[in-house]
């Protein structure tokens, strides 16, 4: 498996350590399409990460169907620096998924580390993953993935009810509403804070889940094809949302998406080839 | 707190767990409402059967008794001086009982026993069932002129009882009335003989006939001819059961009255056993509602019985007893203190005992009972706990996506175990507290709801010609009705306990991609 990188103005090779460092700096996303130069990312050497808001070197995973082993990632290398909006390309069933998966934790890789904010976190007790997850790390998925017994107004506040005791939360309740009203707000959904999931539309669905993934205010954010179900002129509306919170709030943020035209605008593409 | 949020949205959204906690409310309120009725039971029960017996009952072996009750309770008095609020010594012996009823000899098997009408009073609550209101202040065997009991002053509730409308007329009016009539009868069936010949007696018929004809006439006292209008023999309490019987409607009727004179067979004790009998003047009936005391005692004067069975000794006028009733005082451990007396005396002679060792078979057939029906109704809890066990496993599969999104956001394995138990608890607490207040509610309108199904269905619910009892008796214990609700509410957190570890154990990733 190799992965190729590149940005909208100057081509790069991401994957190795050298280049994560000086990759450049945010460009249009309307740049025009680059040339993309293939390079193979297999066995890097352990490069350093201090630099790197997150990132993952030597990045082994695969599955298991009864006795046989696929393999998904086979030896990925990737940086991402501090207020860069990356997006990561590739064909169905190339581990993008996987890849976001093993970056926000929810999935422990066979071999490889991963580092977040210049500490490996693959191998840190589950409480301690736990709590990244609900800190630091914002995830949007493709579905959206509200749950359908709270209201919208709930569904944003719910990372506030996992990190809180009841007490605590109880104690700070007004200032978490008033964050979840205020993001709620800002992705436009000022109106809609007592309705259900069912009762929204898919992107305002994908607005409230981007509004939940905001509350605790994380260093990166995470998002699996959020525009994935979505048609193009509400996709863009909410890619219009993460390139200003890339730009306004200098938010991190990693994107999988198969859309070439997504993907354009993000700073910088990597591609994951099988 | 979002394990709070998540129990109250899944307990408001899925009805089907409200259904599988319907079973455990009809588990919780059927306990409630059994174990009421069987309290309510066995405390009536046992309410009554320490009410004919005392608290302790020091027995000779002996049917013919020991000599001298007042040396065996100076010596109890020694050992158990300050545990001890009263004894009365008294005389057992089987007898035959001999009722006239129309001129047909009724025979019954009683035991009659010899009481002491000063002192038995202290021993038990003998005197609250009585029928006349002046021999329950201060029991006497002197037939009354009138004023025996027509309502039944023991139940609950007066308006409810049916009228005893025979026992207005018992005492000295209805005897003299009786004895007239029978002087009529007498007087007419000579007019008859004289006139007709043999014929008349077979016309007049059994009823016309003294059944006391044909028996030795009534003891003549002091050399005088006994007349029944103006004396009586010596009075004899008799149980209700053994000269009346409930019909099914409820309504008492009776086969003889106070003022009505009965005979009585009973050994002397003497060797060889020598049977006498006697006369005695039914002067009041007691009714203790225990069917098997009501119809198989007969109370007399102690020392009528001492003399007509030979127990007093003609030297020293010494009586003797059969068992000694004794009386504890309020809180003292009654197994303690017979130990202490039956350690004094020889057992080869005489037998201490408390009135549970004597109804030891009754009460425990009555809790094992209990104890039984608590297992069954239990075992339908737990039913409804495998119902719980069920339904959780669906909406654990059903929230599975909700779970991969909850663990993505941070929530631990734990935090999501505690939402699944806290839905098991929430679901037995609400359960169990319908439950509850539906049997606390049975329990406390059962007569009603016993009375309003006998008239739908056509079929008395609760038989008072069975019972004793005109209402069916409850009595509600804090601590049996907390331990039902506490069980069944730990059934429902058990049962959510394997659905909520693999709700906890579901791997993130597979969980957010299950479709």
């Amino acid at each position: 498996m190799a992965m190729e990188a590149r940005t909208a103005a100057t081509p790069r090779l991401t994957p190795r350590p050298a280049g994560a460092k000086s990759t450049a700096p945010a460009a249009s996303p309307a740049a025009a399409p680059p040339a993309a130069i293939p390079r193979t990312a297999i066995d890097p050497p352990t490069p350093p990460l201090a630099a790197a808001e997150i990132g993952c070197t030597g990045l082994h995973k695969s599955y298991w169907k009864g006795a046989l082993s696929v393999p998904v990632l086979k030896g990925v290398d990737l940086q991402v620096r501090g207020g860069e909006f990356l997006a990561i390309v590739g064909q169905s069933g190339s581990g993008k998924s996987t890849l976001l998966h093993l970056l926000a934790t929810l999935d422990r890789p066979d071999a490889g580390e991963v580092h977040f904010g210049g500490r490996r976190i693959d191998s840190l007790p589950a409480a301690e993953r736990d709590r990244l997850r609900n800190r630091d790390l914002g995830m949007i998925f493709q579905f959206y993935h509200l749950l359908p017994e709270l209201t919208t107004l709930e569904n944003v506040l719910a990372p506030a009810l996992i990190a809180e005791s009841t007490w605590g939360y109880w104690r700070r309740r007004h200032a978490y509403r008033q964050r979840a009203a205020e993001l709620l707000d800002l992705v436009g959904l000022a109106h809609r804070l007592r309705h259900r999931p069912r009762e929204l539309s898919g992107g305002e669905m994908q607005r409230a889940a981007i509004a939940r993934s905001l509350l605790c205010r994380p260093r990166v954010l995470l998002a699996d094809e959020p525009t994935g179900n979505l048609d193009r002129e509400t996709g863009a509306q909410i890619l219009q949302i993460l390139v200003e919170l890339n730009r306004r709030e200098n938010l991190t943020i990693v994107m999988v998406t198969h859309d070439p035209w997504v993907a354009a605008q993000a700073d910088r593409t990597v591609t994951l080839r099988s | 707190m979002y394990k709070l949020l998540l129990c109250w949205r899944y307990l408001r959204t899925r009805t089907i767990a409200l259904v599988c906690i319907v079973s455990v409310t009809l588990g919780v309120a059927t306990m409630i409402v059994v174990n009421s009725v069987m309290a309510g039971f066995t405390h009536e029960m046992q309410a009554r059967l320490n009410g004919m017996l005392g608290d302790l009952i020091f027995e000779s072996r002996s049917m013919d008794g020991a000599a001298d009750a007042d040396a065996h309770m100076r010596r109890i008095r020694e050992l158990a001086g300050g545990d001890i609020e009263g004894m009365s010594p008294t005389v057992h012996v089987p007898a035959l009982m001999y009722l006239d009823v129309g001129g047909q000899l009724l025979t019954r098997q009683v035991t009659l026993v010899g009481i002491d009408s000063d002192t038995y009073a202290s021993v038990s609550q003998f005197g609250e069932y009585l029928q006349h209101p002046a021999n329950r202040s201060g029991l006497g065997f002197d037939l009354r002129d009138r004023g025996y009991d027509v309502v039944d002053h023991q139940a609950d509730d007066p308006a409810r009882v049916k009228e005893r409308t025979a026992m207005r007329e018992a005492g000295w009016g209805y005897r003299r009335m009786k004895h007239l009539m029978r002087q009529q009868n007498e007087e007419h069936r000579r007019r008859l003989a004289a006139a007709g010949g043999a014929a008349a007696p077979q016309s007049a018929g059994p009823t016309l006939q003294d059944p006391f004809a044909a028996a030795a006439p009534p003891a003549p006292e002091e050399g005088e001819t006994f007349d029944p209008s103006r004396e009586q023999h010596t009075g004899i309490v008799v149980g209700i059961g053994l000269c009346g019987f409930r019909a099914a409607d409820g309504s008492d009727q009776f086969v003889a009255l106070p003022g009505d004179d009965v005979r009585v067979s009973f050994p002397k004790a003497s060797l060889p056993p020598e049977a006498i009998s006697e006369f005695y003047t039914i002067v009041d009936f007691y009714e203790s509602k225990m069917n098997e005391y009501d119809s198989s005692f007969a109370f007399v004067p102690l020392q009528q019985l001492q003399r007509s069975r030979g127990m007093i000794d003609p030297q020293t006028g010494v009586g003797k007893f059969t068992s000694i009733q004794i009386k504890l005082r309020p809180g003292v451990a009654a197994d303690a203190v017979r130990d202490r007396i039956r350690d004094a005396f020889p057992a080869q002679l005489y037998m201490v005992s408390t009135w549970r060792d004597k109804q030891g078979p009754l009460l425990a057939a009555v809790q094992m009972e209990t104890a039984v029906l608590n297992v069954l109704l239990f075992m339908i809890i737990a039913v409804a706990g495998f119902g719980i066990l069920a339904i959780f496993f669906m909406i654990v599969v059903e929230k599975t996506r909700d779970i991969g999104i909850l663990k993505s956001l941070g929530a631990s394995g734990n935090g999501v175990m505690g939402i699944f138990l806290g839905y098991g608890l929430s679901l037995g607490i609400v359960g169990s507290g319908v439950g509850l207040v539906l049997g606390l509610a049975f329990v406390a309108r059962i007569n009603e709801i016993a009375d309003l199904l006998g008239r739908l269905t056509g079929q008395p619910v609760f038989d008072p010609s069975v019972y004793y009892f005109y209402r069916i008796p409850t009595m509600v214990v804090p601590f049996t009705v907390g331990w039902i609700v506490m069980g069944a509410v730990a059934i429902a957190v058990l049962a959510s306990v394997l659905p909520a570890r693999r709700a906890a154990r579901l791997h993130p990733v597979q969980a957010l991609r299950y479709e």
